[in-house]
């Protein structure tokens, strides 16, 4: 683990934690001994280039994928030491946006906001509705209900994930690559909506992204994934730093850096 | 040499660990099927899709193949001077046998493998992740409701296959070749016991329904979530599905007479 290069910034209690996660798909060691803290009710963005492990920090946190070695704690759970049957009850405190959306195909938009009420709340239909109303209003979409997800914009669809990922009121919000594909004002557009939804629901926030100039307008903290280890702090700190890893990477000018023959930490 | 064993060896293994996986499977399914919540409404859904929407390839099948069978089995019989006894050909060659087997390949065909690519593509597109992270588990509420529909279904379609091949048959027969229908349908009246070959056919029907349902599902759970993988699950699902009933085909066969 390499320390970090910057100091850091945000003091607050971390909400998620992850220490010492050693991570490998196969012969693949993505990460050797991974450590980083997002603190409670802030917007952490996780940065870093392609194929650094950045969706692997979400699903690792989410439980979808677990690590060979280390600890991820949730909200005061560890979620590593949990079964599958029991890592339903701390997934309730959380909301994942997924990359592409992951909408269920054959259902329709309202279908899809009402599902997580439908399956785990006692509420009517005319409650269920409202609150997909709510959280349609939340994200800037109308007359959509009964649209497909196949039909919908690349946009749409992010904001059709986002609404369904917040319906429930998470505690924890994922985002993965929540700018990924879209066009700079739906890039402003999505911005505005997670800086809103953190303000208004309190939650804490982990957006994974490689979209640096949006990073460093909403992010409370930044983590950078970089091939020799992490960097971390305040989006202020990373801009300010002088460290040549994190200035190549936030630099758009500077050249691309040599591919490191094993790169890990 | 070395590593040709080596190779057999690795082949071996896997296959023993894809058959305790299909098992732990199996069991998780078995158990979704039973705990609450029932997904009713889905099920009936997945009835509909699976057989409903199988229902005219089984009935033009069943009426082709008690055609032929009509046709071939009554130059055979007319050879012996047999041919009043071509009601009770038909029947049994259909019931015991044609009947659940062509039945069980069809439907492997058009619902096993439409079952694989649907659920596949839900891996494929983080669909299952997403409900795993609403807290739903995607084996109770997308793979339970289709495996059940399949075992469901599969005795009905085979049913419907046999009284289809058994009025080709008739067709061809009494119509065509002028077999007496008094004969024909005697003749299929007497050979045909109903709790021997006709319950015996619809259980092995029954068996194909939770070989192909459970094939399929489990295939397309565990596809590679990339547009190759989920092609070479649907694959996977045709080939194991169809050679899998022709093999269990024979013990049943064997081992129950039926």
């Amino acid at each position: 683990m390499v320390s970090p290069s910057v100091t850091n910034g945000v003091r607050d209690d971390p909400h998620v934690e992850l220490v010492r996660v050693r991570m490998a798909f196969g012969d693949r060691e993505v990460f050797r001994a991974l450590s980083c803290r997002f603190p409670r009710g802030r917007i952490s963005v996780v940065l870093g280039g392609s194929g650094s492990g950045k969706s692997t920090v979400l699903r690792l946190i989410g439980g979808l994928v677990r690590p060979q070695a280390g600890n991820i704690w949730v909200d005061r759970d560890d979620v590593t030491r949990r079964s599958e049957r029991e890592l339903y009850a701390v997934r309730k405190k959380l909301g994942m946006m997924f990359q592409d959306g992951a909408l269920l195909d054959s259902m329709t938009v309202f279908d899809n906001l009402a599902f997580p009420l439908r399956e785990h709340t006692a509420a009517s239909e005319a409650e269920i509705t409202a609150a997909v109303r709510t959280s349609l209003d939340a994200v800037g979409l109308s007359r959509v209900d009964e649209l497909l997800p196949g039909q919908l914009s690349g946009g749409m669809v992010k904001r059709v994930a986002l609404a369904r990922a917040i319906i429930t009121r998470p505690i924890i919000l994922l985002c993965d690559e929540p700018f990924s594909g879209l066009d700079p004002v739906s890039v402003k557009l999505i911005e505005a909506l997670l800086v809103r939804v953190n303000r208004q629901l309190h939650a804490t926030m982990i957006v994974v992204s490689h979209h640096i100039a949006s990073t460093m307008r909403m992010a409370d903290r930044v983590v950078l994934l970089l091939p020799d280890g992490t960097v971390d702090g305040t989006a202020e700190e990373l801009r300010r730093s002088t460290d040549p890893r994190v200035v190549a990477f936030l630099s758009e000018d500077a050249p691309p850096p040599a591919p490191a023959a094993d790169a890990r930490w | 040499m070395v590593t040709v064993v080596e190779d057999l060896g690795w082949s071996a293994t896997r296959f023993v660990v894809d058959l305790g996986r299909l098992a732990r499977f199996a069991a998780q399914v078995a158990r979704a099927a039973v705990a609450p919540p029932i997904r009713v409404r889905l099920f009936v859904q997945e009835v509909f899709k699976l057989g409903v929407l199988s229902l005219l390839i089984v009935c033009v099948c069943g009426l082709a193949v008690g055609m032929v069978l009509s046709l071939q089995g009554y130059h055979t019989l007319v050879r012996f001077g047999a041919e009043q006894s071509l009601g009770a050909v038909v029947g049994l060659s259909l019931i015991r046998e044609l009947g659940p087997v062509l039945t069980g390949l069809l439907a492997t065909g058009r619902a096993g493998s439409a079952t694989t690519a649907e659920i596949g593509t839900m891996v494929a597109t983080e669909q299952l992740d997403a409900l795993r992270m609403m807290s739903v588990d995607p084996v109770d509420l997308v793979v339970t409701p289709r495996a059940l529909a399949m075992v469901f279904v599969m005795p009905m379609l085979a049913a419907l296959f046999i009284v289809f091949g058994l009025f080709g048959g008739y067709l061809v027969g009494v119509g065509l070749m002028g077999v007496d229908p008094g004969s024909y349908m005697s003749s299929l009246q007497s050979a045909v016991d109903f709790r021997d070959d006709v319950g015996g056919s619809l259980l092995k029907a029954l068996i194909f329904g939770v070989l192909v349902g459970l094939i399929a599902t489990y295939r397309g759970f565990f596809a590679a979530p990339t547009s190759a993988g989920v092609g070479a699950a649907t694959t996977s699902t045709v080939v194991v599905a169809s050679v899998s009933i022709l093999i269990f085909d024979y013990f049943i066969t064997a081992l129950w007479g039926v």
